[in-house]
C-alpha cells in the first residue's frame, strides 16, 4: 500500500492543547479547527473538523508545541 | 615522604592534585598567581584538566560544571576576584556540590592592594553571595597545614556536598616553608547523585530554583542541619601555651604566627599569655572559647582587619563575664611580633 | 490504526509544559528530544538550561539537566564536558542569557572551539521577566522597556551574536533558523542534527540561533506571531548557514 492509499487518522488530545492554532493555521487541508468547548485548561483546543481530508502529512505534529496531535495511519 | 621546601601556592596545587583534585579552573590575580601557574605546569600531566578562564565569574561557573559531574574541582582567586566568584558560591551552596575554592586576601576594599590582608573574614564565613546558606572555612597557619587542609577541605567537600572556602593571605601564599606533601589520594567517594548521563537508569536534574517556599524553606532548614553537624563533627582549633594563660589571644592564619612570636615575647618577661586560634572560621570554635572563658577573663582579637572575626568571638563570649578587646592592623599592613607583644602588655596590665 | 508520530523516548511522558500557548520553546524543545533518540545521545546527554523560561527544561526533558545561573550556560557545559568528554553536552540558552549577562561566556566558550553545543532560542524579547527590551530586540520594537520603540540612539542595535562568534576559528557549525513555518520547523531540526553531529564527531563547537515566537510578551496571537518572525525578524536575523568548517575540522584532525 503506498503512501496515497493509506487512510490517516489525526486526533488531538484536548487536554494538552493550548489552543494556540498553529496546526489549525498551517494545515493544508483544512482538517483541524478550533474546538467551541473549552478544555481542562481554559483553552479552546483544536478539533478535526475535516478528518476525511488528512494525508498524513504530519505538519500539524511538527508546529504544535505541546505534543498534543498525534496521527494515526491505517 | 622527604620535606619538600616549597611555597604556600605551590604547596595548595601539588596537595590538590594529590588529593585527586582533577579540574582546574582559574584566572590570574595576585597574589595567588603561582598556584595557576603550577597547575597549569603539573595538571594536565597528572591526566587532569587546567583552564585559564576568560574571568573569576566564568571560572567557578566551570566549577560548577565540573563539580556537577562528581569530579573533584578546585578555583583559586584574591579577595578582588572571590566577589566575583560569589554568585557561583551561592549556586554550590544551593546545588549542595563539593568544591574547593582558595582565598589569597588582599587589601581592599576595591582594588585595594597586593599586600597581606584578612579583610575578607565576613565575606568568608557569612556565605558571601546571595541567600540563606554559609560556605565552611579552613584557616591554615603554615605551608604544611596548607597542604593538610587542602586535602582535608576535598574530604569535608564530598562528605557535606558544600563548597569549602580555603582562606589565607598574600603571606599565606608567597612564604616558603618544608613541608612533608600527602600521599596521593586514588580511592575516591562514589557520588552517586552525579550528572553521568541517565545511561539505562531515570534521568536526573539538578535545580537551584526551588520556587515552592515551603519547599525552599526545607532546603534552607536542610543546608542549616549539615553546618550543624560540621560544628560538631569538624570544628578546629589549636591551643597555644594555654596551660596556665590567664590572659588569652585569639587569632587565625597569619596573625596567629605573629602572635607566636609575640606571645613567646611576652612570656619571657613572665606575662601568662596564651592563644586560641581557630583554624575552622565556620563552624566558629566558639565552644572552646566558651571553656577557656571558665578560667580565663581577659581575651585579646587579633586581627588584619578593623574587627571582624571579633563578632564572633563577641557572640561566643555572650553572657560570660569576660573583657573582650581588639587590634586590628588593615590594608595590607603586617605587624611585627614586637609590635603585638607591646599590645598584648598594655592589656595585659590594664587586667 | 498505528501511531505515526510516537511520543519522544527523552521526553517526559505526558507532560504539560509551563509555556504559553504558540511559545516555541516547546517546539525546540521536542525537536532536541527527537534528535537525542534518533542520534541514540539520550543516555550520555547533559543539557545546562538557562535562567529564563526554559529554567524548568528538566520537567519535561527526560535526560541528565542542570539549571545554570543566568548567562552562565556554557561556562558550566565546558565544565562539564571537560571533566568528562563522554557527555554529550547542549547548553540551550535564551537572547538575555546569551547575548547579554552571558555574552563573555558565549565568546569565549566559542573562541575556545568547546566540544559543546549551543542551542540558542531568539525571540527579540526578555520573556520570563515579563517582555523587557532584549540586545536582540529590534529597532522600534514595543517591550516593557521600549514603551515608544527601541530607539538605536539610546537603547542601541540589535546584537548579532551569532554572526559574530561564527567568525572565529574555534566556532565549527553555526546557522540561524526559525521555527516561525513548518519549512523553517524542519530546517530547524536538520541544523540541530548537524550541530548534534558536530559533537560526536569531536569537531568542536556548534551554535543553532532559532528564531522563536513569544507571543505573550509581543502582544500578537500565536498566528501572527509567526508571520512576525517571517515579515519582521528576519529582515533583521537573516536564516541561513552562518559558517560550516567541519571539513575542514575533519582535515586538521586526520
Amino acid at each position: 500500500m503506498s503512501k496515497k492509499d493509506k487512510v490517516f487518522t489525526v486526533k488531538v488530545r484536548r487536554d494538552f492543547c493550548k489552543g494556540c492554532g498553529l496546526c489549525i493555521e498551517f494545515c493544508q487541508k483544512e482538517v483541524l479547527g478550533a474546538s467551541a468547548k473549552l478544555n481542562s485548561m481554559g483553552y479552546n483546543p483544536a478539533e478535526p473538523v475535516k478528518p476525511e481530508a488528512c494525508v498524513g502529512c504530519m505538519i500539524c505534529t511538527q508546529v504544535c508545541p505541546d505534543l498534543a496531535i498525534e496521527v494515526y495511519s491505517g | 615522604m622527604d620535606k619538600v621546601f616549597t611555597s604556600g601556592n605551590h604547596c595548595i596545587a601539588e596537595s590538590a592534585i594529590r588529593a585527586g583534585c582533577r579540574c582546574y579552573f582559574g584566572y590570574p590575580i595576585t597574589p595567588q598567581n603561582e598556584l595557576g601557574e603550577y597547575m597549569a605546569a603539573n595538571m594536565r600531566k597528572a591526566g587532569g584538566v587546567f583552564l585559564q578562564s576568560e574571568s573569576e565569574t566564568a571560572a567557578i561557573n566551570m566549577v560548577i560544571g565540573a563539580a556537577s559531574t562528581g569530579t573533584r574541582v578546585m578555583t583559586s582567586s584574591s579577595s578582588p576576584g572571590v566577589s566575583l566568584k560569589q554568585e557561583g558560591l551561592s549556586f554550590l551552596a544551593g546545588f549542595e556540590f563539593p568544591a574547593v575554592i582558595v582565598n589569597m586576601m588582599r587589601g581592599g576594599p576595591g582594588l585595594g592592594n597586593i599586600a597581606p590582608a584578612q579583610g575578607d573574614y565576613f565575606q568568608s564565613t557569612r556565605g558571601g553571595g546571595h541567600g540563606d546558606y554559609r560556605t565552611p572555612v579552613l584557616a591554615p597557619a603554615s605551608v604544611q597545614e596548607l597542604a593538610d587542609l587542602t586535602v582535608k577541605a576535598f574530604a569535608l567537600a564530598d562528605e557535606y556536598r558544600t563548597p569549602i572556602l580555603l582562606l589565607g593571605d598574600g603571606m599565606m601564599g608567597q612564604m616558603k616553608e618544608p613541608v612533608v606533601f600527602p600521599e596521593p589520594i586514588t580511592d575516591l567517594p562514589e557520588k552517586p547523585w552525579a550528572l553521568k548521563g541517565r545511561g539505562d537508569g531515570a534521568s536526573r536534574y539538578q535545580a537551584s530554583l526551588i520556587l515552592d517556599g515551603l519547599e525552599m524553606e526545607r532546603h534552607n532548614w536542610k543546608l542549616v542541619r549539615k553546618y550543624k553537624e560540621m560544628a560538631e563533627k569538624e570544628t578546629l582549633y589549636e591551643l597555644y601555651m594555654m596551660d596556665d594563660a590567664d590572659f588569652v589571644v585569639v587569632a587565625y592564619g597569619t596573625t596567629a604566627r605573629i602572635a607566636k612570636g609575640a606571645i613567646k615575647r611576652a612570656r619571657k618577661e613572665g606575662l601568662k599569655v596564651g592563644m586560641v586560634r581557630p583554624i575552622t572560621l565556620f563552624p566558629f570554635p566558639d565552644k572552646i572559647l566558651q571553656k577557656v572563658a571558665r578560667q580565663v577573663k581577659n581575651f585579646l582579637v587579633f586581627e588584619m582587619s578593623t574587627g571582624q572575626m571579633v563578632e564572633d568571638v563577641k557572640l561566643a563570649l555572650d553572657g560570660l563575664q569576660t573583657e573582650l578587646s581588639f587590634h586590628g592592623r588593615p590594608g595590607g599592613v603586617i605587624p611585627t611580633p614586637i609590635e603585638f607583644s607591646r599590645v598584648i602588655h598594655r592589656y595585659y596590665r590594664r587586667m | 490504526m498505528e501511531l505515526v508520530n510516537k511520543w519522544p523516548k527523552y521526553y517526559k511522558q505526558d507532560v504539560v509544559t509551563h509555556y504559553c500557548p504558540g511559545c516555541g520553546h516547546g517546539i525546540v524543545h521536542r525537536i532536541v528530544a527527537e534528535l537525542l533518540e534518533e542520534m541514540d545521545l539520550g543516555k550520555q546527554a547533559y543539557l545546562v538550561c538557562p535562567a529564563g523560561c526554559a529554567v524548568l527544561a528538566y520537567r519535561y526533558l527526560d535526560f541528565d539537566i542542570i539549571e545554570s545561573a543566568h548567562g552562565r550556560g556554557t561556562a558550566i557545559a565546558t565544565g562539564a564536558k571537560r571533566a568528562n568528554p563522554k557527555l554529550f553536552v547542549i547548553s540551550y540558552q535564551g537572547d538575555g542569557d546569551l547575548s547579554a549577562i552571558g555574552t563573555a561566556e558565549t565568546i569565549h566558550s566559542a573562541n575556545r572551539g568547546e566540544n559543546i553545543c549551543v542551542v540558542f532560542i531568539n525571540n527579540a524579547v526578555y520573556g520570563m521577566t515579563g517582555g523587557q527590551m532584549a540586545p536582540t530586540s529590534l529597532i522600534g520594537q514595543n517591550t516593557m522597556t521600549t514603551p515608544t520603540g527601541r530607539n538605536p540612539e539610546v537603547d542601541g542595535y540589535p546584537l548579532h551574536i551569532t554572526d559574530v562568534v561564527a567568525q572565529f576559528p574555534g566556532v565549527t557549525y553555526a546557522e540561524r533558523v526559525s521555527v516561525g513555518t513548518p519549512a523553517g520547523i524542519r530546517k530547524t531540526k536538520k541544523a540541530i542534527r548537524n550541530a548534534f553531529q558536530t559533537q560526536v564527531d569531536g569537531l568542536g563547537y556548534s551554535i543553532v540561533e532559532v528564531l522563536s515566537p513569544c507571543p505573550t510578551n509581543w502582544k500578537m496571537d500565536p498566528v501572527t506571531s509567526c508571520k512576525w518572525i517571517e515579515e519582521e525578524m528576519v529582515k533583521e536575523y537573516k536564516p541561513g548557514l552562518l559558517t560550516d568548517k567541519r571539513e575542514e575540522r575533519r582535515k586538521e584532525k586526520g
